[in-house]
């Protein structure tokens, strides 16, 4: 085996890895923790600025 | 809910919000004057404030004097935020303020005096570049050490993204900037050759992927959120994004070096992945606008909100752009002319600066204890000359490219050049003309921004406030 088939089973491997996050996002087992960690940024209120966060559940 | 009495570390993004608007004033009025050179000529005054100078001092400025401290700004400010935990690293803090600023001063100063290693956007000698890598190490060390003690489980997207162009670039100073020093001001790069070109774009697009583009994609996942007042419209898509982004865009840089002695096979490479580059920026940029959805009244008398969303169709529009000026038939017309140096400012001004724009403006009155900026009218202001010098300098600079790619191809029947290089030039100057009018605009808007925030600094508190218990769950 000589590097060049090394490359391409690298490039093949990086493909399915993608694909497999690809997979696990759009997996409904994802969708509770993204919700959790999409809210992060509003978790605290803003102390100054018109704050109208608080709907963005 | 409020939580102990240990407060978020503001001072240093106060101090790096405040030199994010000071250098981009130097840095654009370096630009004002490189682009008036181009139109007259005899403003090329002795060695020192020759064009060939002040060239590399103005894209080092724009990018790592202005862009850079937006990026340290922004991503103490949203680790902090985003983690509820106080900035980790002790005296690190400050000596990634200080240190970068030195970088910067003895960049303006060793520029224009000629030391430099002639790798574009890494001229640098090898002192600055070890004092870089110090700055870099420890900026690292107090990122992913704040994320490390972070009190929430999730690491927030906007994280992701500042973190991988804090690795990103990283390696990519290190691997490029290698090099075998003969004395403190010269030094040869270890490379030779096509290998040389190689790593430099290797280098050099991956310091647009990753410094001028994840980095202030990070920006985008926190500042567009807050302002629009509701979360990412897909955070699904945002770790697909991500993840695509990693994955595509360090095989791009080969088309910077299309017909060249690189091999064809390693340029089909570099273009195909260009080109596979467009689905994750547009699914980022759809991500950003979509959070909109449903607030598009925002848009109307919000000018922060403005910048962020109009940051987002120049981003969008340049990764169109880029792509497809990657393709070895369009590049044939367009390397070497001014259509790149349109393609480059569409995302350097219209995007990068933008955003930065948008996201200071969020900051600063939050950092000296105001409910909003001085004059929000100013910001209006500000956003509409932006925008107006912006597409200025594109539309221009996409003529004055097409034109020069045109006239360089043209033949006579008998085979010979039907222009000389020169005419080319002639041509080219009411575009330059027009270009550096849109630069003028562009520069007034950030001394519009200077004045309006040195107004809302004024007789402003400066106390931090304590970091917040949690509350993810109580929303």
């Amino acid at each position: 085996m000589d590097i060049n088939d090394f490359r391409s089973i690298l490039t093949v491997a990086g493909l399915l890895c993608f694909l497999g996050i690809v997979g696990w996002a759009y997996g409904r087992r994802s969708q509770k923790g993204f919700e959790e960690a999409a809210n992060l940024p509003f978790a605290e209120h803003d102390e100054s600025a018109k704050p109208d966060a608080t709907h963005s559940r | 809910m409020s939580g102990t009495q240990t407060t978020y570390n503001d001072k240093v993004v106060r101090q790096f919000a405040v030199m994010t608007v000071i250098w981009g004033i130097v840095g654009m009025l370096v630009g004002v004057i490189i682009a008036a050179q181009l139109v007259w000529p005899e403003l090329n005054i002795g060695p020192w404030l020759h064009f060939g100078r002040l060239r590399p001092l103005h894209t080092n400025a724009v990018i790592f004097a202005f862009g850079g401290c937006a990026l340290f700004a922004t991503s103490y400010w949203v680790v902090q935020r985003t983690s509820h935990v106080r900035l980790w690293g002790g005296p690190l803090i400050p000596f990634t303020f200080w240190g970068w600023q030195l970088i910067i001063v003895l960049a303006a100063i060793t520029l224009p005096l000629g030391i430099t290693s002639g790798k574009e956007y890494a001229e640098l000698e090898w002192p600055i570049d070890i004092l870089i890598t110090l700055v870099w190490v420890s900026y690292a060390v107090v990122f992913f050490g704040t994320v490390a003690v972070r009190k929430v489980a999730h690491i927030y997207v906007a994280n992701w993204f500042f973190g991988a162009f804090i690795i990103a670039v990283a390696l990519l100073h290190l691997g490029n900037s290698m090099a075998m020093p003969v004395s403190l001001t010269k030094s040869y790069s270890v490379y030779a050759g096509v290998q040389d070109a190689m790593i430099q774009w290797w280098y050099g697009h991956n310091a647009v992927g990753f410094f001028l583009t994840a980095g202030f994609l990070g920006m985008m996942y926190y500042f567009v959120p807050k302002q629009a007042g509701r979360p990412v419209y897909s955070y699904r898509l945002s770790v697909v994004h991500f993840w695509a982004l990693i994955f595509t865009y360090m095989w791009a840089g080969p088309h910077h070096l299309h017909y060249t002695a690189l091999p064809d096979w390693t340029q089909s490479v570099g273009m195909i992945f260009s080109l596979i580059l467009l689905a994750p920026s547009w699914g980022g940029m759809i991500n950003g606008i979509m959070t909109l959805s449903g607030a598009w009244h925002k848009l109307r008398d919000d000018p922060v909100l403005k910048f962020l969303i109009t940051s987002l169709s120049f981003y969008g529009m340049s990764t169109f752009e880029g792509p497809m000026m990657s393709i070895k038939t369009v590049n044939a017309l367009s390397h070497y002319t001014d259509w790149t140096v349109g393609h480059v400012h569409s995302g350097a001004l219209g995007w990068v600066a933008m955003v930065s724009i948008g996201s200071i403006y969020y900051l600063l009155p939050r950092l000296f204890g105001k409910t909003e900026m001085y004059s929000t009218k100013l910001v209006t202001t500000h956003f509409w000359i932006a925008t107006i010098g912006t597409v200025l300098y594109i539309a221009s600079m996409w003529i004055a490219g097409v034109m020069q790619g045109l006239m360089w191809r043209a033949i006579n029947p008998d085979g010979t050049l039907a222009y000389s290089f020169v005419e080319s030039v002639k041509g080219s100057y009411p575009f330059w003309a027009i270009r550096w009018l849109g630069g003028v605009l562009f520069l007034g808007g950030m001394l519009i921004m200077a004045y309006n925030m040195f107004k809302t600094m004024a007789g402003g508190k400066t106390e931090d406030v304590p970091v917040l218990a949690p509350a993810g769950h109580h929303a």
